[in-house]
């Protein structure tokens, strides 16, 4: 696992989630943080697409060797397409957890929830 | 334990600490469950060779004339089979069969033997000994507090002990005092991941020069959680998960370990079960469709989950599950319930990993 990193650019939900939005369209994933706590990946069954995510609640599991995780959404939406790679190849989360470790794109169904997340500096004051 | 109590900590705490390790609450200590990673911990043990840290494991002597006699009462193995130097697993039963403890007991002595028991059940374990031990003639020690407990394990770890040693290594299932690096040790022939080694009880005050001295010698600290899963590969089974009060040792699969003619303490419940067949019956299994089964999932038409993680060495889903008798059989496919989602599962022939085929 590379060193503790939280890009600038993305939008951080306190359940140790992130989001990367691009118009109406928001990659999700889980930060630094939440990967090292959880340790290497060993399972992520992704959700379903067409289905519907809501802020704040689960949407999919990642599990290691010794826990289960859920993974909560920081925005609401319609999941458009899923990083069916992780299924093989789980551990890309650990590795690359902002980049080809994301999970799930969604179509916001209300993009003025993404006010209601965390910068990177207010995240990051909230690990210490 | 309750919360008001603090955590003990074994020997080797500030070498955990220094090696970056992750500490949780284990039976009442703060033992590292893992250091660099489960997965290059597990792959260390299985080919080449690793060190834990098992201090926290309990130790209990039994001496005296009366000695043998006593444990033949309250261990469900035949002690008078265990020869000079010898080891034995065994169970530790209630009168109605139910599984207090499994064991490991070495005779150390003529009318001197030293059972380890898991940290969890120590306490337990030792106040229903020394209950039993009334009218025999023996003394039954707590001597957990005299001992550190190091196993080292893996297809290069005798090697490196051997090296190390001034005595040749006792074979497998043999235990012998001997110098370890210059420390006095009680080396045993015995582990808990399938792969060949020794397990290391020295003096506490010994414990940091005995695991330097290893470390130094390129053996890899290993931690709880891949303890777990190369047990579970094997099939050894874990108190608390396989293993409890309300289920007895021949649903557990541990008949071989119970020899009911000694007359132990639930010799009569474990014969019942024997020659009437148990219900159910605890199996390895294999996930066939994906997915990772989890300690407390049901068993789709009865049983549960009792241990489940991947399975680092086979690339897939393992556990153990108590399931009806009926389903026991190798090759039966059966469904677990993972927090509401059916997923498919197949009864394995034991042990789910070896060598030979991997």
């Amino acid at each position: 696992m590379a060193d503790a990193s939280y890009p600038e650019d993305l939008l951080y939900h306190p359940e140790h989630d992130w989001a990367r939005i691009d118009g109406e369209i928001a990659t999700l994933g889980i930060t630094w943080y939440a990967q090292d706590a959880l340790g290497e990946v060993v399972f992520f069954d992704p959700p379903q697409m067409g289905a519907k995510v809501v802020k704040d609640e689960s949407y999919a599991e990642v599990e290691s060797v010794k826990a289960v995780s859920d993974v909560i959404a920081p925005l609401s939406g319609e999941i458009v397409e899923v990083n069916t790679a992780l299924s093989d190849h789980p551990e890309t989360i650990n590795e690359d957890a902002y980049g080809e470790g994301w999970l799930i794109k969604v179509r916001m169904s209300d993009p003025s929830e993404g006010d209601g997340l965390m910068s990177q500096k207010d995240y990051v004051a909230t690990l210490s | 334990m309750p919360d008001a109590s603090p955590l003990l900590r074994t020997p080797l705490h500030a070498r955990h600490v220094e090696a970056g390790a992750r500490l949780v609450p284990f039976a009442g200590f703060e033992m590292p469950v893992q250091y660099a990673g489960v997965l290059a911990e597990h792959r260390a043990v299985r080919e080449n060779a690793g060190v834990f840290d098992v201090s926290h494991m309990g130790e209990v002597e039994t001496s005296g004339p009366g000695a043998a006699a006593f444990l033949q009462r309250v261990l469900s193995n035949d002690v008078t089979r265990i020869a000079l130097s010898g080891a034995q697993y065994s169970l530790l039963c209630r009168e109605d069969g139910g599984v207090l403890d499994d064991l490991f007991t070495y005779r150390l002595g003529p009318e001197r033997y030293l059972t380890v028991t898991n940290a969890a059940n120590h306490a337990k374990d030792l106040a229903w000994l020394q209950r039993q031990a009334e009218g025999f003639d023996c003394t039954v020690t707590d001597r957990a507090a005299d001992y550190a407990m190091l196993a080292v394990q893996g297809p290069r770890a005798r090697d490196i002990v051997q090296a190390m040693s001034e005595q040749p290594l006792p074979a497998r299932f043999t235990a012998q005092p001997g110098r370890v690096a210059g420390c006095e040790v009680l080396i045993c022939g015995t582990g808990y991941t399938g792969e060949d080694g020794v397990e290391l009880l020295p003096r506490p005050q010994d414990a940091v020069a005995l695991w330097d001295a290893l470390t130094a010698r390129g053996v890899v600290p290993i931690g709880l959680a891949a303890r777990d899963t190369l047990r579970l590969e094997v099939c050894f089974h874990l108190y608390g998960n396989d293993l409890m009060e309300s289920r007895g040792p021949i649903e557990a699969g541990l008949g071989w370990a119970c020899k009911e003619e000694t007359g132990f303490i639930g010799a009569e419940a474990v014969r019942a079960v024997r020659e009437a067949g148990p219900t159910e019956k605890l199996v390895p299994f294999v996930m066939t469709a994906g997915g990772l089964a989890r300690q407390g999932n049901p068993v789709v038409g009865g049983g549960e989950v009792t241990s489940g993680t991947m399975g680092p060495s086979l690339g897939v889903g393992i556990g153990m599950a108590y399931v009806p008798a009926a389903l026991a059989v190798p090759g039966t496919e059966f469904e677990i319930d993972v927090r509401g989602k059916k997923r498919p599962a197949a009864v394995h022939t034991k042990p789910l990993y070896s060598k030979e085929t991997p």
